[in-house]
């Protein structure tokens, strides 16, 4: 297995979490999550329900409407998938530092 | 030519007086044509032609950011997720997309991503979500500037100290804006909760919004003179006027340094009566403002925000360190605590939906907590607990409405409070309990509730809609609500005198509480206590102090003869201005009758 096929080889993963803070998704954690996955090459996905969107568009996590509590599932896919979910695990963890 | 005095008016949104010269926000409409591209050359340079306006509009925002006023540092945040909506694929993938497929012009391509991102935005349920719209378009304009070759906002333009006028005020433009060269806001759009009401409060520069005609009105360079606490603009006033307002604001100025000053001590009339005067708030944050304005409590902490917006009910930890936080940081000042008091059109996701035909007479407040006893106890379990400690926590239950309700609510408290003691867990075992005076029928019966309760507040708002059955939201009706009608004063009197009868005290933390003009009558009532909005403390302090309250006493039992809320109000107005002459001319003109109001007497 050569260098080159290591880089190639792409990774899904996925994790859930709940939203933790007051206010939910509102800008400036939608911001967040979208500065966060943009720093990555790995596809980032937010998924509610039945609906998907890009982590990396902003107007994309603002539409998906998540308030406090709500149950996200987050869906990483490429050559840094796991670097990617877990800098957005923790976003989650510091509740976007806020309370 | 047009140099002839015009007056203007809108809602004063931020207190105080501004004069000088208007500096007019350029806000016109931007052309949008229409055209399709033949070649392919045209569509690349379209792109291109889009492609730098996002690039300047971008480097805009980030010399904005870099140069930020430190009073506005979290709006570094709304401009850094207006850069990110500039990249957005929504609306920069899209536009190139429209530009390359559909061969449409770079305005054109633009404005349909920006109507596509608004249907988006529109059916979204959740209203701050819906809201962000504006963000979008915010930043779609700045792009169309670039575009169709108009200059940005200039407000570096601005040379000398100016009164900004707009349209509207967006968080962009706010953060642009150099403060020390600002002595007012004037828009024609907007009301109290709009961003250019809360950033004016915020800074303390005095503020008019609503004034729908004032960027056709005024242009840049006419005198103007803004009056923020009553709305009213004047263009190119006379010599007159300009010193008459010089005067004002200068003694307006020394006023509220003086009063403020004083605003810790506490609040004793000419012949030695102290009224408590207590502070209204909703959040954590405000505390701070409510000891520096001199509180001597929180009168009502109202418990609702953290029940709203929400899909999952708050759970009795949650309530449990909010209420403790608050309790630590006033103690060993008291904290009034009013349990939940929402409609059930207002609960948020986790509880089903109600529509009611009429709200305020519907499932609300203690009749809501009644009907789902299982939230009530939550938030009684975490009133209790947090008292624990600092023991400052006193309760208050809203909307009661009778003796049998107020027994059964109370019987409630009683089971949480032996569920506590079989867990072993602390909570203050006196802790006081009141009762919300604000229907009629509490009035009514007041002698009976009073000895089940340990104080008593008044909700003037609500007891005043009830008894005049007066909806305040109703455009129709609005102007028929009076404070001042004899009616509410018999109610307020008829309260106070059973409560004092009984040993128990009486607070009124409705919003008459914090008007100047009321503090005779409701002194004259003998109310214990007045709580309100923390920033009216200082002046209703000063007020108390410079009263008598037999004058008052007095003053009252001749306004209880007579028969209409006009009559009131003049010999209210004749007496303020006899034992406050100095506070009169700061007064609220919405609460003084026509010929009081500073414009014709003072002018």
């Amino acid at each position: 297995m050569g260098l080159t096929a290591l880089t190639d080889q792409v990774t899904e993963i996925e994790q859930e979490f709940v939203v933790p803070n007051k206010l939910g998704f509102h800008a400036r954690v939608a911001a967040q999550i979208v500065k966060t996955a943009s720093r990555f090459r790995s596809d980032v996905r937010l998924i509610k329900d039945e609906t998907s969107v890009n982590g990396k568009s902003i107007l994309d996590v603002l539409s998906l409407e998540c308030p406090q509590g709500t149950t996200v599932k987050v869906i990483t896919r490429g050559d840094d998938a796991e670097d990617a979910l877990k800098a957005v695990a923790e976003l989650f963890q510091s509740k976007f530092g806020e309370s | 030519m047009d140099e002839m005095p015009r007056t203007l008016s809108g809602f004063g949104v931020s207190p105080g007086i501004a004069i000088g010269k208007a500096f007019l926000v350029d806000q016109s409409h931007i052309r949008i044509p229409f055209h399709t591209l033949t070649s392919d050359e045209q569509v690349a340079r379209e792109c291109a032609r889009f492609e730098d306006a996002v690039a300047r509009t971008e480097q805009d925002l980030e010399a904005i950011k870099q140069s930020i006023h430190p009073d506005l540092k979290e709006h570094v945040h709304i401009l850094e997720a207006h850069q990110l909506i500039l990249r957005d694929r929504l609306l920069y993938d899209q536009t190139l997309d429209f530009i390359r497929k559909e061969r449409l012009n770079a305005l054109w391509a633009l404005k349909k991503s920006l109507n596509k991102i608004t249907e988006l935005f529109q059916s979204m349920e959740d209203e701050y979500i819906r809201n962000r719209v504006t963000d979008v378009s915010n930043v779609g304009e700045q792009v169309m500037r670039h575009l169709a070759g108009r200059k940005a906002k200039a407000f570096d333009e601005i040379r000398e100290r100016v009164i900004i006028v707009a349209q509207d005020i967006s968080p962009a433009d706010a953060a642009q804006i150099q403060l020390e060269k600002t002595l007012g806001f004037i828009t024609d759009m907007g009301g109290r909760t709009s961003h250019t009401s809360i950033i004016a409060r915020a800074l303390g520069i005095p503020a008019i919004v609503g004034a729908e005609r004032a960027t056709r009105a005024i242009r840049t360079g006419d005198l103007l003179i803004l009056d923020g606490s009553n709305g009213t603009i004047l263009i190119n006033p006379t010599e007159e006027q300009i010193s008459f307002y010089y005067e004002l604001q200068d003694a307006l100025e020394t006023y509220l340094k003086e009063i403020s000053r004083k605003a810790h001590l506490p609040a004793c009339t000419q012949d030695g009566h102290k009224i408590n005067v207590e502070a209204n708030i909703e959040l954590l944050e405000e505390v701070v403002a409510a000891k520096d304005h001199g509180a001597e409590a929180i009168g009502l902490y109202r418990t609702e925000f953290s029940f709203m917006n929400r899909t999952v009910q708050p759970t009795e930890e949650e309530l449990y360190h909010e209420y403790r936080e608050l309790a630590e940081l006033m103690a060993p000042l008291p904290v009034t605590m009013r349990t939940l008091d929402l409609g059930a059109e207002k609960m948020g996701r986790w509880h089903p939906r109600i529509d009611q035909q009429n709200p305020a007479l519907g499932l609300r407040a203690i009749r809501l907590c009644l009907r789902h006893v299982d939230l009530f106890k939550t938030q009684l379990r975490a009133i209790l607990r947090a008292s624990a400690s600092t023991r400052n926590i006193r309760l208050m239950f809203p909307l009661i409405s009778g003796v049998g309700e107020l027994k059964r609510t109370k019987a409630i408290l009683e089971e949480v409070k032996s569920e506590l003691r079989s867990e072993g867990r602390d909570f203050d075992d006196k802790m006081p309990v009141g009762v919300m005076i604000e229907v009629p029928s509490a009035v009514a019966v007041a002698d009976m509730l009073a000895e089940e309760a340990d104080f008593f507040s008044i909700g003037t708002n609500d007891l005043i809609q009830y008894t005049l059955a007066i909806d305040r939201v109703n455009e129709h009706v609005a102007h028929l609500f009076d404070p001042l009608h004899p009616a509410v004063l018999r109610l307020i009197r008829q309260v106070v005198a059973t409560a004092h009868k009984a040993g128990i005290p009486v607070t009124v933390c409705g919003e008459m509480a914090g008007e100047p003009l009321y503090v005779p009558i409701l002194l004259g009532l003998e109310l214990d206590c007045l709580s309100m909005n923390p920033q009216a403390i200082p002046r209703v302090k000063n007020l108390l102090r410079r009263a008598q309250l037999s004058e008052c006493r007095r003053f009252v039992a001749e306004a209880l003869k007579m028969r209409t809320a006009a009559e009131i109000r003049e010999a209210l107005q004749d007496m303020v201005l006899r034992v406050f002459p100095e506070e009169f001319k700061f007064f609220d003109p919405e609460a003084l009758q026509p010929k009081y109001r500073s414009g014709e007497q003072y002018v």
